[in-house]
């Protein structure tokens, strides 16, 4: 059968069937206001704004680059960044790694499966900041983790890190894959759970083992789920701000700074707003290097089919 | 389907799986348990133990007494607060998403394939990006930190989640139903109200619980958009637990987390399943 | 005019020509059938002719009424779908009774119309259910029943019968069959199998790659067709075609043949067109039940031959048997009785009845006449 796009009813003399023409345009219109002046108005918006030398209120006059220029020399902005780099970095690979594991676990026709599976997943119903607030005490040394072992008899144990300055950034990794994974695990287990079982018979007809059926078979056909999963991990680290603001308030001093919470700072508590607005269009920058390349080979592979 | 037996393999299986388990039931046993200690217990002991006294007057300061900021009212009015901004932004999200994805799947016409994609692609962007635009509007069109503000934020960027939905869903409904109620005489309006919204069951579903677990927990819009009073409770959760006036009530911290953590954790609960359809419809494009 | 006119129809769609011209004129009442295979573009007629799709250019008229510029719902149409299209969420009698609502029909007469239209359709008993209960075939009856409701100008059956199994399919058509002789209605009916058509139809319009190639009662297709494509198209087991060099033979023309290495030659029956052949290939058309066992009923008919030829494979399918030979390098299915068939790999003495030969220029595909 044909796919076919249906076609407006044909033109007509009627007022009431022109308005029956126009009135899905009309019904689209607000989502339409939306989206060009809230998403893409609105970007410009902030790109221009960064190139103005707005502090407080804005004020529209061009200096071109100049706000990128001090954004590029301040020492708190290229740590946000490394901050990034390590968190965005070690976050994405671990959740994949611990999704791909307890799906896999999960596949396994494991009782309970769904119990199970809820608990893996109930933190995403939960905030950033009530995630961000009990890992913060977990974690802090003098009632939480390090308590509990000392006082179990491991008087040498000692798990700081929340309070030093350069580890902390990982206590933050610790909370994120924490809150995420469940749903990395979601999604690889729906796409295990689509692999076509008769190709699996036939490989273990053909001879092969566990390991090499996952190897061979069960693993790249779950490439599309490895490549949306890092989308939206990595989208889920690049706008990570509240789980960091809960967790160590971007501290201690400012070594868990990342690009979201500088903007913040910057823009709305220090009166920076054009500064804000370039480390904005950096992060979208960033976003969109990271979205590009992979909408561009996904349109590719499906028109090669 | 053959129950597997019982090896060494199946046991190590299980015994990692419950060790996962208990990494993710962590927090939330350490948030309950020491919301209901008394604090002396609590410092005296750990998070981890178990209470020996139970009492429930943390959670009775978290909701009336807590301080957070400069008043110190509890959490009770902020509850209220997110609830006002909760329920309108997500009827309204959703009736907006339900309305696009009908036009956008039945009712195509030249260009809506790519005003479809322009939207998709702002579910990316990082709201970094329009936060000052939207500080500078909210205050022209005079609902800067106000309920009325956040619900309109909300829903503006809501709506491209939940067109994304709608359109999944209705993708699949097969274009000679509405070609066969076009033949039959009904218009626009009618064919939507009588043949697809009844059929909409499921997502919608889906939908009101995505977007009032994501409404709910958001905090970035809260605390950019709002102050004092209007503040949703996630911004009152954050303050109360990082306010250094005197001594550190861990036990009314907890207390507090669970409060404001319970509204989207009971309809996990209830609803789970749909949930999680939410996020492999909403993640699975095209 | 008649009931259904259409005239110089063309149909674009992004630069490429689904439709060059169609032209079609049916009566009141008759059964029109669109035949062809997939892509030819017999639904998008049917859908502008619906008014789902726009016309290009070109003219239809329902009914003496020109409705280029009208919208489905104002065509006086019904439409029956491949998937049935039933809305999910209604019963069966709200189903029927959808169109009439939105016309504001009283409700006493609207109850009075679909009890009528169950009637007809024997699915009094499954008013209160809703599609998901039913059957494939009721599932069908149901659509029919919303068309039949509406009382309307034209019928439109969107290869109806497509998602039926093989035996459903027979029963149904039977009783659309029945139903337009019941009801008298005009009947535009789009399949792409060809037994529907030549069953179902009192006009056909054979469709290839957007133009009609023949339309035409399904008598008139079946043995005059106008080309290579609608004489192989329609029948099953279809028309044999040998290419064959005009000679002469005897006091007139003839055609060389060759089977297993043995030549010999058939008269030119009907060959009057072929004198301007002489010496030149054309391709001879014969179906394969003109093809069969000896039979002494001819007598000495002199359009009939008989020939001795090798069989190559042999297809038992119940009432006949198909036998396969090679004449001149080209496959010729015939249509034996089971009883007298030969065996694959011997010679069996066949009889060829050449009184409905047709013959085709090879180039120009259209038949010699």
């Amino acid at each position: 059968m044909q796919a076919q796009t249906l076609s407006p009813p044909p033109r007509s003399a009627n007022w009431l069937d022109t308005l029956e023409r126009i009135l899905p345009k009309i019904v689209l219109a607000p989502s339409f206001v939306i989206c060009v002046v809230f998403f893409y108005g609105f970007i410009i918006w902030t790109a221009l704004l960064s190139l103005t030398p707005s502090r407080m209120l804005p004020r529209y006059e061009f200096v071109g680059i100049e706000q990128y220029a001090s954004l590029f020399a301040n020492d708190r902005w290229w740590l946000a960044l490394k901050n990034l780099a390590i968190f965005g970095g070690l976050f994405i690979f671990l959740c994949l790694v611990m999704g791909l594991l307890l799906a896999i676990l999960l596949d396994q026709r494991v009782r309970a499966e769904g119990f199970i599976r809820s608990i893996f997943l109930y933190p995403l119903a939960l905030s950033f900041i009530v995630t961000g607030t009990a890992w913060k005490w977990i974690l802090d040394p003098s009632i939480g983790l390090q308590k509990v072992l000392n006082d179990l008899g491991w008087t040498s144990f000692t798990f700081e890190w929340i309070k030093d300055p350069d580890m902390a950034i990982y206590t933050v990794v610790i909370a994120g894959i924490w809150q995420s994974s469940g749903f990395v695990m979601a999604l690889f287990l729906a796409g295990l759970r689509s692999i076509d079982d008769s190709i699996i018979k036939a490989a273990k007809i053909d001879g092969a083992s566990m390991p090499m059926i996952y190897r061979r078979i069960i693993l790249p056909s779950l490439r599309p789920v490895f490549f949306s999963s890092f989308m939206i991990l990595a989208h889920i680290a690049i706008k990570s701000f509240d789980l960091v603001m809960a967790l160590t308030g971007g501290g201690p001093g400012f070594s868990t700074d990342l690009p979201a919470t500088f903007m913040y700072t910057y823009a709305f508590t220090r009166n920076q707003i054009g500064l804000g607005a370039a480390s904005a269009t950096v992060m979208l920058g960033i976003v969109l290097a990271v979205i590009v390349p992979f909408m561009y080979s996904e349109l590719r592979s499906t028109r090669r089919g | 389907m053959a129950k597997p037996k019982i090896t060494v393999g199946r046991i190590a299986l299980y015994a990692f799986i419950t060790y996962c388990c208990l990494y993710y039931l962590l927090p939330l046993t350490v948030m309950l348990f020491n919301s209901i200690k008394d604090l002396n217990e609590l410092k005296a002991g750990s998070l981890m133990a178990f209470p020996t006294q139970v009492t429930f007057e943390p959670w009775v300061k978290a909701w009336s007494s807590a301080c957070t900021g400069i008043t110190c009212d509890g959490l009770r009015g902020y509850f209220w607060t997110s609830v006002a901004i909760v329920v309108p932004a997500v009827l309204i999200s959703t009736l907006l998403g339900a309305f696009n994805g009908y036009v956008l799947t039945m009712w195509r016409f030249k260009g809506s394939d790519w005003f479809f994609m322009a939207l998709m692609l702002g579910c990316f962007i990082p709201f970094q990006s329009i936060l000052l635009p939207m500080a500078q509007t909210l205050g022209k069109l005079g609902i800067a930190n106000s309920v009325p503000g956040l619900i309109f934020v909300h829903v503006v960027y809501g709506t491209a989640f939940t067109t994304l939905f709608f359109r999944n869903y209705y993708v699949a409904i097969p274009d000679e139903l509405v070609k066969a109620a076009r033949i039959d005489g009904a218009d626009f309006l009618t064919i939507f109200r009588r043949i697809i919204l009844p059929i909409s069951g499921p997502i919608i579903v889906v939908t009101v619980i995505w977007q009032f677990t994501q409404i709910w927990n958001d905090f970035l819009f809260g605390v950019v958009f709002s102050s004092g009073e209007r503040q949703p409770i996630t911004v009152a959760l954050n303050n109360l637990v990082n306010t250094s006036t005197g001594v550190k009530e861990y036990n009314v911290d907890m207390a507090a987390a669970v409060i404001a953590a319970l509204p989207t954790l009971l309809v996990y609960v209830v609803a789970g399943k749909y949930f999680v359809r939410g996020l492999t419809a909403g993640a699975v494009k095209g | 005019m008649g009931a259904l006119s259409i005239r110089k129809v063309r149909k674009s769609y992004a630069g490429v020509e689904i439709l060059k011209g169609i032209d079609i004129d049916i009566e009141q009442g008759e059964f029109l059938i669109l035949v062809g295979p997939s892509g030819c573009g017999k639904s998008t007629l049917l859908s502008m002719i619906a008014g789902l799709d726009e016309i290009t250019s070109g003219d239809v008229f329902i009914a003496d009424r020109r409705v280029n510029d009208l919208s489905p719902k104002d065509r006086d149409i019904a439409m029956v779908f491949q998937s049935y299209a039933l809305y999910p969420s209604m019963t069966v009698r709200e189903n029927i009774s959808f169109g009439l609502e939105i016309r504001k029909m009283p409700k006493a007469e609207r109850d009075a119309a679909v009890d009528r239209v169950a009637q007809i359709l024997q699915i009094e008993h499954l008013l209160d259910r809703r599609p998901s209960q039913l059957s494939g075939g009721q599932r069908q009856r149901v659509a029919m029943g919303r068309a039949i409701a509406r009382n309307p100008a034209l019928f439109l059956f969107d290869e109806p019968l497509s998602n039926l199994d093989a035996k459903l399919r027979v029963e149904m058509r039977t009783e659309i069959k029945l139903l337009h002789k019941r009801l008298g209605t005009t009947i535009v009916y789009v399949t792409h199998d060809q037994i529907e058509a030549m069953t179902l139809g009192d006009k056909i319009a054979v469709m290839k790659a957007g133009e009609v190639q023949q339309f035409g009662t399904p008598s008139d297709i079946y043995r005059n067709p106008a080309n290579l494509f609608v004489a192989g198209f329609m029948g099953s087991p279809s028309m044999n075609f040998i290419k064959a060099k005009v000679c002469e033979s005897g006091s007139g023309l003839g055609l060389e043949m060759e089977s297993g290495g043995e030549r010999f030659a058939f008269p030119a029956v009907n060959g009057e067109g072929l004198a301007a052949w002489k010496g030149r290939e054309v391709i001879v058309g014969i179906r394969p039940e003109q093809i069969t066992e000896v039979v002494d009923s001819h007598g000495d008919d002199p359009r009939v031959v008989r020939q001795s030829l090798p069989i190559v494979l042999s297809e038992p399918t119940g009432p006949d048997t198909l036998l396969l030979v090679h004449i001149n390098g080209a496959k010729v299915t015939c249509r034996v009785c089971p009883d007298f068939a030969g065996v694959p790999g011997e010679k069996m003495a066949l009889m060829f009845d050449l009184s409905k030969v047709v013959y085709f220029d090879p180039s120009t595909e259209q038949r010699i006449k």
